[in-house]
């Protein structure tokens, strides 16, 4: 590849870039998009892709809630509505988590280790396409796709897709196959990416940048993209076997011919339950970025966070089957999974005392970002505990498949990753675009947000505990469910407003936003000494780098990093 | 749309805060309410039980750390007259994180063992010698209910007797599958199971008072997940004695009724359904010798009675849009002497 640029070919990349930029036409700038291998078009292209979807997984999500908001409500039809939480589930995992977290790394990790771009440039574009093919190929099928009991359209299976519902025998017509191919192109091209993200940080380190001093985020994606390797390849091959059971009679799943359908939930969770590590590590990786800019802080115990991390993917490895504790394990394989899911409790805390360690004594800064990361902080921390719970396997046995469990994953998946995805986008959208977001749009995004989220998600804990049991269509009155549900349709329309608040500003801010400049937040790592947007090829001149935090070096000579590391 | 969402919610919205009812505006029948922290079963206590002291330990964690983090987010903001330097730069403390590496260690070793040990005390408790055993099939999108050391077929409802004092009557359940995955979940009696095609599953209630708890199935399984409902009706003994004798019983022979029946034998109906002493032996569907001691139709979409009984044959969608059941099409006279025979089958 050519990452041995000579300071000439800078210099007439440069000329040939402005010549075009000159007089684009629109047919030049979409074709520079189409056919870009930059790491930063790459990125923003996949966050641009995660986003929209966030916007239809919301739309789906809205739905449901109207849907659940009284009882015996015929707003949907029970085929349709499991199409959309299958839909609603599977966008939010594949379409929405995994391009915006890959987008964020794609962007952000060459510029933190101070590369010019990922190592195979090529095939991160390939990755990319592949995403967006799978998710194109997804969504296809509301239109070309006959699916259960005579329903049009989109898969209805669930997002976890169990066996043997997935068997020709009961999911006739094509909605399910558009949802393994869907899911599974898009499974490739984050292997491709993960790959990539692997061999970057590893061989391209600026100089100076050892392990030991590399940013955390950068650790962070690198473990991030070890699972993904390790954890997505058993989703692709369950896939390609179900595959072989709908089209060429294969009996791996097929229960009627001794099929089995607990190797089908093994094979989902051992992808399943890493994954939502593998989404919630960047969102880690976020915090510990923004947090101690915000709190003017080095990141407190860098060795014990790195440790931590790892320590969980690790640990997330041999968790799975605590989603299966109802599926009639023996004790003794019941009690293993507890005592593995419980471990994981142990780094998870660590990470949460050391944010707050680096909060400790410092002088904090509300800016968007950092409400967003404080909000992070609390709601990981319920969802935690309310982990703990789930992991002790009789509790599990009465809130597994409830709602109290749909609170919890929406704890971590909204609560925690969303909201550090927001954080994300407030703290480096200056860098992508040289323009600051809204402060004020921002502040009204975080508080509707943040207050749609607890009246939705907090009551949502209450139904469950009730009894009610998720992926219902509709539940008859008297149970106790009615107001309990209508509350947390109530919430949506917060949540909905919020993120309506967000497109308004970026577009906002895109052309009348507050010039950033390079360095708007005073921080420390190696992007914000490029430009705001970068270059093409990110830095002029390859930095060298002595501390994790090259530019309070920088900043205070006097009184530099690298003496204390 | 408008109409149909919004008119609902903006009158439940006033009927509810007119009412002040935390629950329902239905009036939710507290004893109806599947009420997990409320349970009337061993298994059920013992997960209640555990649940309380594991709500107690992350509470307390929860108090520690919201407090230490409302406590850095108050004491450590950015002050208005602040001196623009930056605070000191603390980059770790072996000690500090010891300790709170420690005692997360600590606190998971103790909610690991209180959880094994309730894991074993259900997972693996000896089956009494009074215990009653039931199979459950799990089938789109209903419960066939089999008693089989007492020859009893039923759907959708479970009757057991109740344990009282020391005479233990704990009915033990195996769970099938005749299709798909799905889960037998009836909370204040215990913890859900799955039922798993091409294995069997065994679990126990044990309740100590008389009394109906509601439940349904518990994992996806298809269009009509969300109507796979479940009755199961605690009785005292002699209760339950009283129900097995009638339930054991031939369906009776109601000369005025022979009209229905004929329509019975010959149409589709016994292809998928049982009477018992009839050329009817289908079992797709449930068994119907005692359809009218069965208090809904349909797993629960519906109250049973004549009415809804006819509704039910002639278009079953209307109840159950996806359920397997077809709409019979027979005209009125069949669908009214079929009717009549059915309501005979007590």
């Amino acid at each position: 590849m050519n990452d041995a640029l000579t300071t000439g070919e800078i210099g007439s990349a440069m000329t040939s870039g402005s010549a075009t930029a000159a007089q684009p036409t629109v047919f030049d700038s979409i074709q520079s998009w189409l056919v870009t291998v930059d790491h930063k078009k790459l990125g923003l292209m996949y966050i641009m892709y995660g986003l929209v979807f966030l916007l239809v997984g919301g739309m789906e999500a809205t739905l449901i809630r109207i849907q659940l908001a009284v009882p015996d409500n015929h707003f949907l039809s029970p085929q349709v509505f499991n199409q959309m939480f299958t839909m609603h589930g599977t966008t939010m995992v594949f379409l929405v988590g995994m391009p915006i977290i890959f987008g964020f790394a794609n962007y952000l990790v060459p510029l933190i280790i101070g590369a010019r771009d990922l190592a195979f440039p090529r095939l991160n574009a390939f990755g990319l396409w592949l995403s967006v093919f799978g998710g194109l190929l997804l969504y296809f099928s509301f239109v070309g796709a006959p699916g259960m009991a005579g329903a049009g359209g989109a898969p209805d299976v669930g997002w976890f897709a169990y066996a043997p519902l997935t068997g020709k025998a009961f999911s006739k017509g094509h909605s399910t196959d558009y949802w393994i191919l869907g899911t599974m192109i898009g499974g490739f091209g984050s292997i491709a990416a993960a790959a990539n993200i692997i061999t970057t940080i590893l061989c391209m380190r600026c100089p100076g940048m050892t392990l030991r001093k590399m940013p955390l985020l950068a650790w962070l994606n690198l473990v991030m993209c070890g699972m993904v390797l390790l954890c997505v390849s058993p989703l692709t091959a369950a896939q390609i076997m179900l595959l072989l059971d709908r089209f060429v009679g294969s009996h791996f799943f097929d229960t009627q011919a001794g099929g089995s359908a607990a190797l089908w939930m093994h094979f989902f969770w051992i992808f399943g339950h890493p994954e939502v590590y593998i989404l919630i590590i960047p969102a880690f990786a976020f915090a510990s970025e923004i947090i101690p800019v915000f709190s003017r802080k080095a990141i407190f115990g860098y060795p014990v966070m790195v440790g931590a991390t790892v320590a969980i993917a690790f640990v997330s490895m041999s968790v799975w089957a605590h989603h299966m504790f109802t599926v009639g394990m023996t004790s003794t394989g019941n009690t293993f999974f507890v005592v593995s899911t419980m471990m994981v409790g142990i780094p998870t805390g660590i990470k949460i005392f050391n944010w707050l360690g680096t909060m400790w004594g410092g002088k904090l800064r509300f800016a968007t970002p950092m409400i967003f990361s404080i909000a992070f902080l609390f709601q990981f921390l319920i969802a935690g505990l309310t982990g703990i719970m789930l992991a002790c396997a009789p509790w599990d046995w009465q809130l597994n498949d409830s709602y109290f469990l749909v609170a919890h994953f929406h704890y971590t998946l909204a609560g925690a990753l969303v909201f550090m995805i927001f954080a994300a986008i407030y703290y480096w959208f200056p860098k992508a675009t040289g323009r600051l977001l809204s402060e004020r749009l921002g502040k009204w995004h975080f508080w509707l947000f943040a207050i749609g989220f607890h009246v939705t998600f907090d009551t949502m804990h209450i139904p469950g505990i009730l009894g009610m049991p998720r992926r219902v269509y509709t539940y008859q009155a008297g149970r106790g469910w009615d107001l309990l549900n209508l509350i947390c349709t109530i919430g949506v329309a917060f949540q909905a407003i919020a993120t309506l608040i967000l497109v308004v500003n970026i577009i906002w801010s895109l052309r009348k936003g507050r010039p950033a400049g390079n360095d708007p937040w005073d921080a420390w790592t190696l992007e914000w000494a490029a430009t705001s947007p970068p270059r093409e090829y990110n830095f002029a001149e390859i930095p060298t780098v002595r501390s994790r935090r090259p530019l309070w070096d920088l900043k205070h000579p006097g009184d530099p990093d690298w003496k204390y590391e | 749309m408008k109409s149909r969402v919004l008119l609902p919610i903006y009158s439940l919205v006033a009927l509810r805060f007119t009412q002040g009812s935390v629950w329902s505006a239905e009036k939710a029948d507290p004893a109806l309410v599947p009420n997990i922290f409320a349970p009337e079963s061993t298994p059920a206590h013992a997960i209640f039980d555990l649940a309380v002291f594991v709500l107690a330990i992350t509470g307390a964690i929860f108090v520690v750390v919201t407090g230490l983090l409302l406590y850095a987010v108050i004491r450590f903001r950015r002050r208005a007259d602040d001196d623009g330097v930056e605070p000191a730069q603390v980059y770790g403390s072996g000690p500090i994180e010891a300790a709170w590496t420690i005692v997360p260690v600590l606190i998971v070793i103790v909610l690991t063992l209180a959880t094994a040990r309730v894991v074993h005390e259900l997972q693996d408790a000896r089956k009494p010698a009074g215990a009653l055993d039931v199979q459950v099939i799990g089938r789109q999108w209903w419960w066939e209910v089999r008693y089989p050391k007492l020859g009893i077929v039923t759907a959708n409802e479970l009757h057991v007797p109740i344990s009282q004092g020391s005479e233990r009557s704990p009915t033990f359940l195996d769970l099938r599958s005749a299709d798909v995955v799905h889960s037998f979940w009836v909370p204040r009696l215990a913890g859900k199971l799955d039922l798993v095609p091409n294995k069997v599953n065994s679990m126990w209630i044990e309740p100590e008072r008389p009394g109906l708890f509601l439940g349904q199935c518990g994992t996806y399984c298809g269009t009509q997940h969300a109507l796979m409902l479940l009755r199961v009706y605690a009785e005292t003994p002699r209760d339950f004695a009283r129900w097995v004798a009638q339930q054991k019983k031939l369906a009776e022979e109601d000369p005025s009724a022979a009209a229905g029946r004929l329509v019975f034998e010959r149409t589709a109906c016994v292809n998928c359904h049982a009477v018992n002493g009839t050329v009817g032996d289908g079992r797709f569907g449930p068994d119907l010798t005692h359809l009218m001691s069965r208090a809904t139709l349909a797993s629960g979409a519906v109250p049973n009675s004549p009415e809804a009984l006819r509704a039910w044959i002639k278009s079953p969608d209307q109840f159950k849009p996806g359920v397997l059941m077809p709409a019979m099409n027979l005209n009125d006279a069949d669908l009214d002497n079929l009717v009549a025979y059915l309501t005979t089958l007590k």
